[in-house]
């Protein structure tokens, strides 16, 4: 529990948008999946997993149908639209980059002190 | 999604945003009572989880990007809701408004009818004015009208324009039905077509009609087809004697079809006109209009214009040396209502800001009893932005709905307004409601909306709440007290400034009316006369005719004496020439000049002048004797100075050799009671129309009129005179008939609109400051009740609050009556420059106008104040 970490600023619309990525899922479901994927090290607000869906869905970058669920009630089931798709492909491709990047500043660092 | 669909659907959307949130609350608490929880622990924790719904909620709406507009319905909603629960301070906000706006979109729908709308024409932003342009100036400036030749040239040989010509005319027609004078117009054949006119029945002119020697033909006004000829079709081909010649009709105007100003009737060929003016490159009487051709510009067709003049000028350097030709937009010509105009929309205007401060007034006193409402709403969480936003909502919606009403109201009142304007207000056919009247009345809507809302709406409360929320009313009162008397000095100022306005128009208007008009203007007919055309083929026959028409009005029981005149005071027509008082003229253009006037010797008595020195003409004054003029007191100063006038010879512009100044009469008011000071020429000379140079002769007696002093009521002889003018040949006709009283009248028409306007505008300003300053009183007394109470249970009386009362709306009164004073100065030099024969703002104006004032404010003071002055001392105290 000490070692959750918050998000970056506008990681979580990358996240949601890979796990919408995966094929129609529901807002709670999402919040389960960022969880266990992350080993519960990312630690997601409820409270804003919904207004960001809101936000992605009015961005036109998440579409939503209502269905049931395995156990037969009705959920909002959000998926990705093409734009979404797009959206996704550029924002992880920077986020490696981002990533790899960082990764080699830290490591030099470490080289410099040894 | 859009935004409308969204508004529409927002209860379907809140709905499925609450089933999400239920739905995620409940799967995470089956699924942490799978964990082995216990169902209220689990409920609990998912709770916690998941967060405040309704600050989730909030959160996702603002999400949806559509907030504003959920702000916007919810504040309508609210804004409509308080209203509906005070409907008495609704109705008086709505009716001030919408008198408010309702009067200012009377005056701006007759000012875009009148002055804003283009011409009635098609494709109106392609038509120009060519006028000829000389390098030098007379005291008319450097335009003139275009000569028919230059006209020729023009047309000719421009590649850009569209070139048409047309004049004035007027003459007798004679046949089918009475004789009767009609006004007319000589155009080009290609004048209707450039105008976009098509004609209501048979045919425009063509090339061929419009040459000397062509068979005559007419196009008849729509009216002139229904009076005469019954609106038959079979008028086409028909006869039509005008001015003792037949013409043939070709064709029949649209109804409402105008050609410069006042409706004329009989339309002719202009190239038909046998005048030898047409010929002469020096008589300008021909105005032209032309159509910028497809992809014309107007600056490509003023070059080619300058070219054309310049080559005319080398070839023809008598006539053309130093002119040009100038090509103009052409607009309107609406003459000087201009002015008029825009001055009563300047009034209006003030009496629609004196409404706003009264709403905004009437607004505020709401707001600052809302203030501890506002404040608990900031204290909840709303932001000043949000709450500055609801209270402009309300006065939006305010706002709009008075200027809903009126324009309702100018819809009614805009035919009457114009029925009522003196004279005849030109274009008054084009003065209706469009869309660029309800743009207006939208805007002057939201903007008085804004006006009186916002200083309401940014009183809301940001900061230290804490006391507000804490504190009784009683404490807050003193802090609007400064704007509510903002808005009441405001309110006087501007009253202040209409009521001195028709304070000087009424004092303008009573010294106007008492004026000594130099004649006796009781039971004076005055009329245009029209010779029968037959007579006007050479000088003698139009001498006899004269004497003849003389001779039988004459004649006719009731009458006193008759004389013909060619300028009658007071009517529109003038004549000023040249004058010189020894044989070395100075150059034209810098003479002094005077009024020039020719009559017959029965005028002095007719006119009643006052004959000052030497005679005035008579029967022995004619063609061959001694030329002789009388002249006014005026001329005999200006021109000889303090030396005896009579006997004194004078060179005038008319052809005459040097005259013989017999005789002085005083001062006549021909420029109109109110214009006559302030004439440009004020000098007068009579000369005997029995001397007038035989190549003038027929000219002038096409200007002249008669007039004829009457024993009896001037209207009962009309009849028997028309009668005995018409003559063998009943071709001879009187028209513009007019009573000198009735001209007298009519020249003072403006100052006496103006005045009634503006007196009712002060009126009106007078009762919504009135009301005002009762609003306020009412409110600020109301707030200080606990306080007259304090001060009556120690011992004051009620005479004493009542001054209390009225000191504070004294204050008041005397500054804004300070403001108003210098703003009312500035307001009268704006007068004095627009309306003819104002005076400045004199002391006494302000003397009359601001008790007046001063009294009603006091007044509608006293009423709060004496209810303040009756308070009971202990339940004053128990409102704490």
């Amino acid at each position: 529990m000490t070692s959750k970490s918050d998000l970056p600023q506008g990681t979580l619309d990358l996240l949601i948008l890979k796990i919408a990525a995966l094929g129609p899922v529901h807002g709670y479901a999402i919040a389960q999946r960022l969880q266990q994927v992350s080993r519960d090290v990312v630690q997601v607000p409820q409270g804003s997993l919904y207004p960001a869906l809101h936000r992605l869905e009015n961005r036109g970058l998440l579409a939503a149908d209502w269905k049931e669920t395995e156990t037969g009630r009705e959920a909002k089931f959000y998926r990705l639209t093409r734009k979404g798709r797009a959206q996704l492909e550029t924002e992880t491709a920077s986020w490696q980059r981002l990533a790899e990047a960082v990764g080699l500043i830290l490591r030099l660092s470490e080289g410099g002190a040894e | 999604m859009n935004w409308w669909h969204r508004l529409l659907r927002r209860g379907q959307m809140e709905e499925q945003l609450n089933k999400e949130l239920r739905f995620h609350l409940e799967q995470h608490t089956a699924d942490l009572i799978a964990l082995g929880h216990d169902p209220g622990e689990a409920l609990r924790q998912a709770r916690l989880a998941l967060g405040g719904p309704e600050q989730v909620k909030e959160q996702c709406r603002d999400a949806r990007g559509t907030r504003w507009l959920d702000d916007l319905w919810q504040d309508f909603r609210y804004a409509l809701r308080t209203l509906r629960q005070k409907p008495g301070f609704a109705a008086v906000a709505l009716l001030t408004l919408a008198l408010g706006i309702g009067a200012t979109t009377v005056m701006f729908t007759v000012i875009n009818g009148v002055l804003l709308k283009p011409l009635s024409y098609a494709q109106p932003d392609r038509l120009v004015l060519l006028q000829e342009q000389t390098d030098w100036s007379t005291q008319w400036g450097d335009l003139w009208a275009f000569t028919y030749p230059n006209y020729l040239d023009c047309r000719r040989e421009s590649s850009s324009l569209d070139i048409a010509a047309w004049r004035f005319t007027g003459g007798t027609v004679t046949e089918p039905g009475e004789a009767d004078y009609v006004n007319g117009r000589q155009v080009s054949s290609e004048l209707l077509p450039l105008l976009g006119v098509s004609l209501a029945r048979g045919r425009g002119f063509r090339p061929e009609d419009d040459r000397l020697g062509a068979p005559p033909v007419v196009i008849i006004s729509y009216g002139l087809w229904q009076r005469r000829f019954a609106g038959s079709p079979e008028a086409i081909g028909r006869p039509l004697v005008f001015d003792g010649k037949p013409y043939t009709v070709a064709g029949v105007l649209p109804a409402g079809f105008r050609l410069g100003g006042d409706d004329a009737d009989v339309f002719t060929p202009l190239g038909q006109d046998t005048s030898p003016n047409m010929q002469n490159r020096e008589a300008h009487r021909i105005r032209v209009w032309a159509r910028l051709k497809p992809g014309a510009t107007l600056s490509a067709a003023q070059a080619e214009l300058a070219l054309v003049g310049r080559r005319l000028a080398e070839q023809y350097p008598k006539s053309n040396k130093g002119r040009t030709f100038i090509a103009q937009p052409l607009r309107p010509d609406v003459g000087d209502v201009g002015s008029t105009l825009w001055l009563l929309l300047g009034a209006v205007s003030l009496v629609l800001l004196i409404a706003c401060a009264n709403v905004a007034s009437l607004l505020l006193a709401r707001a600052v009893s809302r203030e501890r409402e506002l404040a608990m709403r900031v204290a909840l969480g709303a932001g000043r932005s949000r709450l500055v936003r609801q209270c402009l909502t309300e006065s939006a919606l305010l706002g709009l709905t008075g200027g809903v009403l009126g324009v309702l109201l100018a819809a009614i009142g805009v035919r009457p307004f114009v029925t009522f304007w003196p004279g005849s207000l030109p274009r008054a056919e084009e003065v209706w409601l469009d869309w660029r009247v309800l743009l207006f009345a939208l805007g002057a809507s939201l903007a008085s909306g804004l006006l009186f809302g916002l200083a309401p709406a940014l009183r809301a409360p940001v900061r230290n709440l804490e006391p507000i929320l804490r504190a009784g009313a009683r404490t807050v009162a003193g802090s609007s007290r400064r704007l509510h008397s903002g808005f009441v000095i405001s309110e006087i100022a501007l009253a202040v400034v209409l009521l001195v306005a028709a304070g000087m128009l009424g004092r303008t208007m009573l010294r106007l009316s008492l004026l000594d008009p130099g004649v006796n203007l009781r039971n004076v007919l005055t009329a245009r006369t029209a010779l029968s055309p037959a007579t006007l083929a050479n000088t003698g026959r139009i001498r006899t005719a004269w004497d003849d028409i003389l001779d039988r009005m004459r004649r006719v029981p009731g009458v006193e004496a008759v004389a013909m005149v060619d300028t009658v005071p007071m009517r529109e027509g003038n004549n000023p020439i040249g004058y010189a008082t020894t044989p070395a003229a100075p150059p034209a253009g810098k003479q002094p000049l005077v009024l020039a006037n020719s009559v017959t010797p029965e005028y002095l008595k007719v006119m009643g002048l006052r004959l000052l020195e030497g005679r005035f003409f008579d029967d022995q004054d004619r063609m061959g004797s001694q030329s002789v003029v009388v002249i006014d007191e005026v001329m005999a100063r200006q021109a000889f100075g303090g030396q005896e006038p009579v006997g004194k010879h004078l060179w005038i512009d008319l052809g005459m050799d040097p005259v013989t100044v017999v005789g002085v009469v005083g001062h006549v008011r021909y420029w109109g009671l109110a214009g006559d000071d302030q004439a440009r020429v004020r000098a007068q000379l009579y000369y005997p129309f029995a001397q007038v140079p035989d190549k003038y002769l027929r000219r002038w007696s096409e200007l002249m009129s008669v007039a004829v002093r009457t024993g009896i009521e001037p209207e009962n002889m009309i009849e028997p005179l028309r009668h005995a003018v018409r003559a063998v040949t009943n071709d001879q006709v009187l028209y513009e008939v007019n009573t000198l009283e009735k001209l007298a009248g009519d020249s003072l028409a403006r100052q006496r609109f103006l005045l009634l306007l503006f007196g009712i505008f002060a009126g009106l300003a007078l009762l919504l400051a009135s009301i005002g300053i009762y609003g306020v009183l009412a409110y600020l007394t109301s707030r200080r009740v606990p306080e007259f109470g304090v001060r009556m249970a120690l011992g004051a009386s009620a005479r004493d609050v009542v001054w209390l009362v009225l000191r504070q709306s004294l204050g008041m009164i005397f500054l804004g009556v300070g403001v108003g004073i210098s703003a009312a100065l500035a307001a009268g030099r704006v007068l004095r420059r627009l309306v003819e024969g104002m005076q400045a703002t004199g002391p006494s104006t302000f003397a009359i106008m601001i008790p007046v004032l001063v009294v009603a404010a006091l007044f509608a003071s006293f009423l709060p104040a004496r209810r303040a002055s009756r308070v009971e001392p202990m339940n004053a105290l128990r409102q704490e």
